[in-house]
């Protein structure tokens, strides 16, 4: 919390910003503006409503939290009943509710009398059935027979509002909670009531469908059963679920979920409310991509490669780990160890102390993603002397900073897809703090618009320039109330990591790093990285290593720095390798971390390579990387073992185990079995134990790295000089796309958007003869790819594709984000 | 006959009056440019002093309505004329700007001028397009003349009016729907406060008056407000039009002093339609609670009105004789509401759905008497309960029919079905027919 200097002023403000009323004989005070429905919940008095949403602006339209009011404070009352929700408690109010007042109470019992007439009564089949809002207030406020014997309203049902979100319309209370969320929270109004009266109706706009990455949320608040999904609609009753908090394992952000079971079935995930992370609100991601460790190629049980056939067969724990011992000691230290971003900070520690322990190596890094020209080194020192060991507690930036900032600077980092909770609490300060966005990109984007941001246009590759001139920029007046948010894409451009903190140093901005997966912070934390060891320790601090040495028990930690991931993959094609462990890395991102192209020359020396080294996977599903390890090991997903991520604030979030599965382990255990048999323990075996030792080896607190002043390049290597119609491609991947994790869930699948080419006016009038939404032919390094085009407003020499989408990855299709490509007419015409 | 004060409504029988030759032929736009040599605060107070009180219904006092705008609100201030009349039984703005739509259009001027607004709206009912032409060409006229635009008479005033045809939906004519609609949304009422003379439209102050109190301020300026206060009763000063239809000789606009009472203008109409006698009428439209032959000579102002259980409204008398099956005409007010209902809140949605089908139950015969208490239920839980006043508005008819003609009703259930023949209260029915 703030410093309060300690003169009182600031607490006499507190106080006189309390307002005392009397709710059903029970004087209470809250804080000024609160509404009467909630100022009721803290003297314990339910009042039924529907329409009301605390995270939504108040509306009053179901009228169903009528109270009686004898006096408004002012010693007259109102001669109507009034709508709780909408009215501000006053000094000396006196509130009469259903507990105390029988016109109250009969006003409520009218109101849900005529919500029911036109409600059909088919809470036995219904979705809702069971933790329905109506369903339970119609019990508590409502009579037990309606008096209405005459037609209800009927609809052909249901409606499709997207490919995920279906509508059964004769359900419907009208609360006009889903259209109020999607207009006032995600900021995507493709659905609106319509019509008038008892016809009244959630609609779409049949042109524009109900495309949202929150759609999901509005099924959440529906307050009966009218919004349901694809995905859960028809799958369980609530009654017979088993919920267990759980936290998000799609992006950084951290987001609280609820994730609700049965029969070691996941059946459904949910928002949790976590007010200083997620408030109340997940991507579609968060909620429906969770059956992609419920599908056919899971790993059920560890495998080894036959040494007479040369296939994969199955094997024993014991023998698996013994085969896996072996093939490490046999390469010595010659070892490369790639754990991917998407552990949790109790098995990424595993992975950290096991290369160090074990193999003897530092040569680790979690990042299996484009790293730039210097192979990652300027992000390496960016995180361990500007990310490592900060958090919430140590003053970090938090969401609730980024509601509270006068002015917020993206750079290299497209929040609504690759950040949904950052997305919408920018957009909520926008729209309640008028907070000031900017976003250095190559255009305005959809997400950029909806939080109200203004664009710096910036062409791929001169990220670093861009933020070193923010300085100076007199608009953007970037000062101490200022926040800069990084996103990992910024790696990839030399000296742009070092603008940034340069620019935080100059302006008293702060600063903070945005990476896309839920495990990144973490591995960081723990030191998956060759620079680093656990708790911000730099390998090349000798007393760092001393430290660590005492606290392992180990004699001698590796000294020299190790090799980043782009070099462990160079090193075994060069054969400078002997062995890779590697885990939970999509083959995908590690093929296009080595020359991109999924069938091209470099792929196939790399998959040469990998079939002559000793590999050991640990992956939840079979992938191309574990068809050519020499063992396998099935490690449990999220749901599957207890643990926590770190989100991109920092912010330590734990959970449980959810579901018990005997076919997989958490990495952490079969490191530990692996480094038993080799002879050289870990001393861990679960995430909890993990856990515990993390706790008392603690932070570093001696020195660490800085980060050296990068050259920033001033003049921009023109890349579009070399041919005629050549530009730079602006990408990344968005937040619905072909990702593994994804996978299982056609409905979600389908409400992607759709993948196009964004150019420039100009390009787009050089191309001649095409419209928007033609085919055009988008060709870079790796091949060209046929897309719809569309304008926006890129710079000239710039063109945008997303990174990946189903079906056309444009990342290994065409090639990385910076690549040089062109945009042609089709040849032979349109398909 | 000498009750009758026509001043709105004097021109109207003159050659094409609906022409800005015709209009400033008889003196008219003279108090636009005095109201121009008078201050803005001054045009204010006359309308204050004059006790004009709002004509679309409610009453509220005009001028007291124009001071409530903050002038250090740095938004432009608006005027909004409410020109979406559509109450059933209410024909009073329509014909005025039908027949001298100028009237109106100057007393836009001398308001907008008074409250500093430098752009005014009327928002006119969208069926009534030969309206909505002739409001068009009057102001295109104002515009040539020198009325509207840039400095008006130089004076150094600005306005710019634009006329605004509504869609067709009766919930428009509640002011904060009518906002919404007017700034293309669609029309439902809007969560108060904010009121609109803090932030209506665009957020900006906004005062909306009906056609009907907008035209009476240029007879305002250009007599006094000591003129208008001689005329009406104690709290309701001035003169209004009444618009009578239904089963009378001669129906139409009578426009009187407020406090004329109902026998008088029926005589001016020349009685009941062959003689019949009164059965039940509303004062106000449908809305207000109707009354019966009792109440012929309750005074017609806003305070005697209520007393007798109702309300003056838009003072649009519809008259049934003893022809009428009340029940029968309560159904079509009530489908009326039903259709008209926005859907915003619960109460009016579903209870009109509700109403309708149980009434026309009965109309059938089909039911019992415990379902006029449930329909009295249904509507002491619609009462007071809804979002804006429709809701309150639909239950008027049967709460008070029920009251007044309860012995109709049960006469539906012993008869099995209407006892009335419905072709006796039609206009077309033939001469001495009845019940």
């Amino acid at each position: 919390m703030t410093v309060t200097t300690g003169d009182g002023a600031g607490s006499a403000v507190e106080k006189s910003d309390l307002v005392t009323l009397t709710i059903d004989g029970i004087e209470v005070s809250v804080p000024k503006d609160t509404l009467v429905i909630r100022a009721a919940e803290q003297v314990g008095v339910q009042i039924p409503r529907f329409c009301d949403h605390p995270l939504l602006d108040p509306v009053g339209a179901c009228r169903q939290c009528l109270v009686d009011i004898p006096d408004a404070g002012n010693g007259r009352g109102f001669p109507k009943p009034q709508a709780s929700c909408t009215l501000p408690v006053a000094e000396g109010m006196v509130v009469n509710t259903q507990a105390t007042s029988a016109v109250a109470d009969k006003a409520q019992q009218g109101i849900m009398e005529f919500l029911l007439i036109n409600h059909p009564l088919d809470c036995p089949v219904c979705d809702k059935g069971g933790e329905c809002p109506l369903q339970n207030q119609a019990m508590s406020n409502g009579r037990g027979e309606s008096r209405f014997v005459e037609h209800k309203r009927v609809y052909p049902k249901p409606i499709n509002i997207s490919a995920q979100v279906l509508l059964d319309r004769e359900r419907c209370v009208l609360c006009a909670r889903c259209t109020r969320f999607s207009e006032q929270i995600a900021g995507d109004p493709f659905i609106a009531l319509i019509e008038r009266g008892a016809l009244q109706q959630v609609g779409i706009y049949e042109r524009e469908p109900f495309e949202s990455y929150f759609s999901g949320n509005t099924i959440q608040i529906c307050p009966v059963g009218a919004l349901t999904s694809a995905a859960y609609r028809f799958r369980s009753r609530p009654f017979d679920l088993v919920s267990a908090p759980a936290v998000a394992e799609h992006d950084a952000c951290g987001s609280a979920i609820r994730v609700d079971h049965r029969r070691g079935k996941v059946m459904r995930r949910l928002a949790d409310n976590d007010p200083e992370v997620n408030e109340e609100w997940i991507t579609d991601k968060d909620r429906f991509a969770f059956l992609w460790a419920r599908q056919d190629d899971r790993l059920t049980h560890p495998m080894v490669r036959d040494e007479e056939t040369g296939d994969l067969r199955v094997a024993s724990w014991s023998e698996a780990f013994a085969v896996a011992a072996r093939g490490l000691a046999a390469a010595k230290r010659k070892v490369g160890l790639l754990p991917g971003g998407r552990l949790t900070v109790e098995d990424a520690y595993a992975w950290s102390k096991f290369a160090r322990v074990t193999c003897r190596t530092n040569n680790i890094d979690f990042r299996s993603r484009p790293l730039g020209a210097d192979r990652g080194a300027e992000e390496a020192a960016f995180l361990a002397s500007q990310v490592v060991l900060t958090g919430p507690d140590g003053g970090a930036v938090t969401y609730a900073d980024l509601e509270t900032a006068r002015t917020v600077v993206l750079a290299g980092l497209e929040p609504e897809d690759e950040a949904g909770a950052i997305f919408l609490r920018l957009r909520k300060a926008n729209r309640a703090h008028g907070t000031r966005i900017f976003s250095l990109a190559p255009f305005t984007s959809r997400g950029l618009r909806k939080m109200g941001g203004r664009l710096l246009p910036t062409v791929p590759g001169t990220e670093a320039t861009a933020l070193d001139a923010l300085a100076e920029n007199g608009e953007v007046a970037l000062d101490g109330g200022g926040i800069v948010l990084v996103g990992e894409r910024l790696a990839s451009v030399p000296g742009a990591l070092s603008a940034a903190v340069q620019l935080a140093q100059t302006t008293g901005a702060r600063l903070a790093w945005v990476p896309r997966r839920a495990g990144d912070r973490g591995a960081l934390e723990v030191g998956c990285l060759p620079n680093l060891f656990p708790g911000g320790r730099p390998v090349s601090d000798a007393s760092a290593r001393v430290d660590l040495g005492a606290a392992w028990g180990a004699a001698k930690l590796p000294e020299a720095e190790g090799l980043d991931a782009e070099s462990i993959l160079d090193a075994l094609v060069e054969g400078d390798l002997e062995a890779l462990v590697v885990g939970g890395v999509d083959p995908a991102d590690t093929l296009q971390l080595y020359g991109g192209q999924l069938h091209g020359a470099r792929a196939k020396k790399l998959r040469k390579a990998l079939r002559k080294a000793f590999v050991v996977a640990l992956e939840v599903r079979s992938s191309e990387l574990t068809e050519v390890a020499d063992v396998v090991f099935p490690v449990a997903p999220t749901t599957d073992k207890a643990g926590s991520f770190v989100n991109w604030e920092g912010r330590v979030r734990p959970f449980g185990k959810v579901l018990e599965s005997p076919t997989s382990l958490p990495d952490v255990r079969v490191l530990a079995g692996i480094a038993e048999e080799r002879g050289r323990p870990i001393g861990i075996r679960s995430p909890e134990q993990a856990a515990t030792e993390m706790q008392q080896l603690g932070p570093w607190e001696g020195e660490r790295l800085v980060i050296e002043p990068a050259e920033i390049p001033h003049e921009v290597s023109a890349s579009s000089t070399s041919g005629e119609r050549t530009l730079v491609l602006a990408s990344w991947k968005q937040l619905i796309d072909d990702g593994r994790m994804q996978d299982g869930d056609d409905h979600y699948r389908a409400t992607a958007r759709r993948p196009v080419v964004l150019v420039g006016q100009a390009t787009f009038d050089g191309l001649g003869g095409v419209e928007e939404g033609d085919l055009v032919t988008l060709t870079g390094p790796l091949g060209s790819l046929n897309l719809p085009v569309r304008v926006a407003d890129l710079a000239d020499g710039v063109v945008w594709a997303p990174a990946s989408a189903p079906g056309f990855s444009v990342r290994h299709l065409v090639g990385p984000a910076g690549s040089t490509v062109t945009v042609s007419t089709l040849e032979g015409g349109r398909k | 006959m000498d009750v009758l004060t026509p001043i709105l409504t004097d021109n109207w029988d003159a050659e094409r009056a609906w022409t800005l030759a015709s209009y400033e032929s008889r003196g008219g736009y003279d108090a636009l440019k005095k109201a121009l040599s008078m201050s803005q605060d001054d045009v204010i107070a006359a309308v204050k002093d004059s006790g004009l009180r709002g004509r679309g219904g409610a009453g509220f006092p005009t001028g007291m309505k124009w001071s409530f705008i903050p002038q250090d609100n740095p938004n432009p201030k608006y005027l909004v004329v409410n020109a979406d009349e559509s109450e059933p039984g209410t024909c009073k703005d329509i014909p005025l700007m039908m027949a001298s739509p100028h009237t109106l259009v100057e007393g836009v001027i001398i308001s907008s001028y008074a409250i500093r607004a430098n752009k005014a709206f009327i928002y006119v009912r969208g069926e009534v397009l030969h309206v909505v032409r002739r409001l068009q060409r009057a102001v295109q006229e104002a515009y040539l003349a020198g009325h509207l635009g840039t400095d008006i008479h130089g004076s150094g005033y600005d306005l710019d009016l634009v006329v605004h045809a509504g869609a067709g939906a009766y919930i428009c004519g509640e002011e904060t729907a009518l906002l919404d609609s007017l700034e293309g949304r669609r029309g439902q009422p809007r969560l108060r406060p904010p009121f609109p003379a803090v932030a209506g439209l665009y957020a900006s102050p906004t005062v909306i008056n009906n056609v009907e109190s907008i035209a009476s301020v240029p007879s305002i300026i250009a007599n006094g407000a000591d003129w208008f206060a001689s005329m009406g009763t104690e709290k309701s000063k001035g003169f209004g039009i009444f618009s009578l239809s239904g089963h009378v000789n001669r129906p139409g606009q009578y426009e009187a002093p407020l406090g004329i009472t109902l026998r008088q203008l029926i005589e001016l109409a020349g009685g009941m339609r062959n003689g019949n006698q009164l059965k039940f009428w509303t004062p106000g439209g449908s809305s207000t609670p109707l009354l019966n032959s009792e109440h012929l000579d309750v005074p017609l102002d806003f305070e005697a009105v209520g007393e007798a259980g109702s309300m003056l409204g838009t003072r649009a008398l519809q008259i049934f004789d003893d022809t009428t099956c009340v029940v029968r005409a309560v159904l079509r007010w009530t489908e009326f509401y039903k259709h008209e209902s926005c859907g915003k809140c619960t109460p009016c949605r579903e209870g009109t759905w509700w109403l309708t089908q149980t009434l026309a139950r009965l109309e059938n015969g089909q039911g019992s008497e415990e379902d006029l208490d449930l329909l009295l239920d249904q509507c002491d839980n619609i009462l007071g309960r809804a979002f804006c006043a429709l809701g309150d508005g639909a239950t008027s008819p049967i709460t008070s029919s029920i009251k007044y003609f309860r012995a109709d009703y049960l006469a539906h259930l012993e008869h099995g079905g209407c006892p009335f023949d419905p072709m006796a209260s039609t206009v077309f029915a033939a001469e001495g027919a009845s019940a």
